[in-house]
């Protein structure tokens, strides 16, 4: 009897919003048979504003199915939409996932002239690329040595991604979907230098690393694709 | 027991062939015991150059298909007896040429021999496959060229991936000492730059090499000329002497000497 008097759903109103808990104790189907009785319970008119949800899981775990179809019975007839749905926890092949997209792999060799080196995450690389050679990273590139050949970083698509180098005379630099690539004449490198997308100019610049401060804040933080992720 | 070495570039007519036969030459004139294996096959090469074409009667391919022993295809050198020569098949199909059977002929030889040397045809496929199964050692040679630079880093990261004991060793062939010095040939600075292994030797452009190689006797035979110098002198490093580089400048007149002091071009 206790239990059925327990809430299991608590809304709240917040400035953003409205943030919903549901509680992680109970089994799912009780907590969705509450939400909808709630969601009837509370049906808006047309009349009013769209509120955006947030929906807080609390330790419970939602696979894809689970999720849809609580998704489907807050923004059914309602003036709701979902503005995020949290959960603390994380299936391990996520949390290792995470973990491989933060670190950074620190390899001690040549990339020589039709070698290709992948990693998830960013590359610390001590060594040379040759020409023919090509380096690639879901994250950032960090080349303690000569870049000659090609360098990919943000792989998956991260445009804020960058890539930094001693020596700087890439054949061609990738960001994400950006390519640029040398100029027809022969030119001499630089040294310590980083290439990034310069988003006004919508297009990958080569630039002195001190700029990296102002335009990459995010890299002196530690965690800060867990945060995005 | 012996040392296997190949010698190979990736990149084609930078020398490997003319290099095997004349460090071949210049390690058997120091008394060394030789045998040379070409695997090129369907494209010989050593013979001619080494001069001893008219003598072959039975290839590798014959030794690895098992129709007569290594010993009856050895051929010995016209001029001595520390060089032999394994020569290469010219008509029989390359694919029964495999990775066992050369390591299997080359260890047979290393009983018998000092130096192993086996000269790559060129390309990244079988062939080199073959041709670097048994060695023990390598020698990438490059031109001061950008394609053959780009074909010898390629090479060596293949290399670095086989069990070849050691890192390869860098032989820079065909330098032209007037283009490196104006710029318009990279310099030896630039090829080791990218390489990044150890140099070996360097061979300058000579006349000579390609007159020695149409007679059939190695310019390694030939005392003055340049290019023989710097062969021995690369053979005296394969027997781990420490010789110091060739100098580049060519013995200049005094003539010459004083026309430069006042800036006059030759």
């Amino acid at each position: 009897m206790a239990q059925e008097k327990r809430q299991l759903i608590t809304m709240k109103g917040t400035k953003d919003g409205l943030t919903l808990f549901i509680d992680d104790s109970c089994s799912f189907n009780q907590a969705l048979q509450e939400l909808k009785y709630k969601m009837n319970e509370s049906k808006p008119t047309t009349t009013e504003p769209v509120v955006a949800v947030r929906v807080k899981l609390g330790s419970r775990y939602l696979r894809e199915e689970q999720i849809s179809e609580l998704r489907q019975i807050i923004t059914n007839e309602n003036r709701f939409t979902i503005h995020s749905i949290e959960s603390d926890v994380v299936l391990r092949e996520e949390a290792r996932q995470w973990q491989a997209n933060s670190e950074i792999k620190a390899v001690n060799r040549i990339v020589r002239s039709g070698q290709v080196l992948h990693v998830t995450g960013d590359l610390l690389l001590i060594g040379d690329v040759n020409p023919g050679g090509k380096v690639m990273a879901t994250g950032n590139i960090y080349i303690m040595g000569n870049l000659r050949g090609i360098a990919h970083a943000g792989v998956d698509g991260d445009t804020r991604a960058f890539i930094a180098a001693s020596y700087m005379n890439p054949s061609q630099l990738r960001i994400a979907h950006y390519i640029s690539r040398a100029p027809d004449y022969e030119s001499d490198g630089v040294y310590m230098e980083c290439g990034l997308v310069d988003e006004e100019q919508d297009k990958i610049i080569i630039d002195r690393l001190q700029v990296l401060p102002q335009k990459r804040k995010e890299i002196n933080r530690f965690e800060r694709r867990m945060q995005n992720g | 027991m012996g040392e296997a070495i190949v010698i190979t570039s990736g990149k084609g007519g930078v020398g490997k062939t003319t290099t095997t036969a004349n460090i071949g030459t210049a390690l058997a004139l120091m008394e060394k015991k030789v045998c040379l294996i070409d695997t090129d096959i369907g494209l010989r090469n050593l013979d001619v150059v080494m001069g001893l074409e008219n003598r072959i009667i039975y290839d590798i391919v014959d030794v690895i298909e098992e129709r007569c022993k290594l010993k009856q295809a050895l051929i010995k050198d016209k001029r001595f007896d520390y060089l032999t020569l394994l020569p290469a098949a010219q008509t029989s199909d390359k694919s029964s040429v495999t990775t066992d059977g050369m390591k299997r002929i080359i260890s047979e030889l290393k009983q018998e021999y000092d130096y192993i040397l086996i000269d790559c045809p060129a390309g990244i496929e079988q062939g080199f496959q073959n041709a670097i199964a048994g060695a023990d050692k390598a020698i990438v040679i490059t031109t001061p060229e950008k394609s053959s630079v780009r074909d010898a880093d390629r090479i060596i990261g293949l290399l670095e991936k086989e069990e070849v004991v050691e890192p390869p060793r860098l032989i820079i062939n065909r330098i032209r000492n007037h283009m490196m010095k104006n710029g318009d040939m990279l310099d030896i600075d630039d090829v080791l730059q990218i390489l990044s292994i150890d140099l070996i030797g360097i061979v300058i452009d000579d006349d000579e090499v390609i007159k020695a190689s149409n007679k059939g006797e190695p310019v390694a035979f030939k005392p003055s000329s340049k290019a023989s110098i710097a062969y021995r002198n690369i053979a005296r490093r394969i027997l781990g002497e420490t010789v110091p580089l060739q100098s580049l400048d060519t013995n200049k007149g005094m003539m010459q000497k004083v026309k430069e002091f006042f800036g006059i071009r030759a």
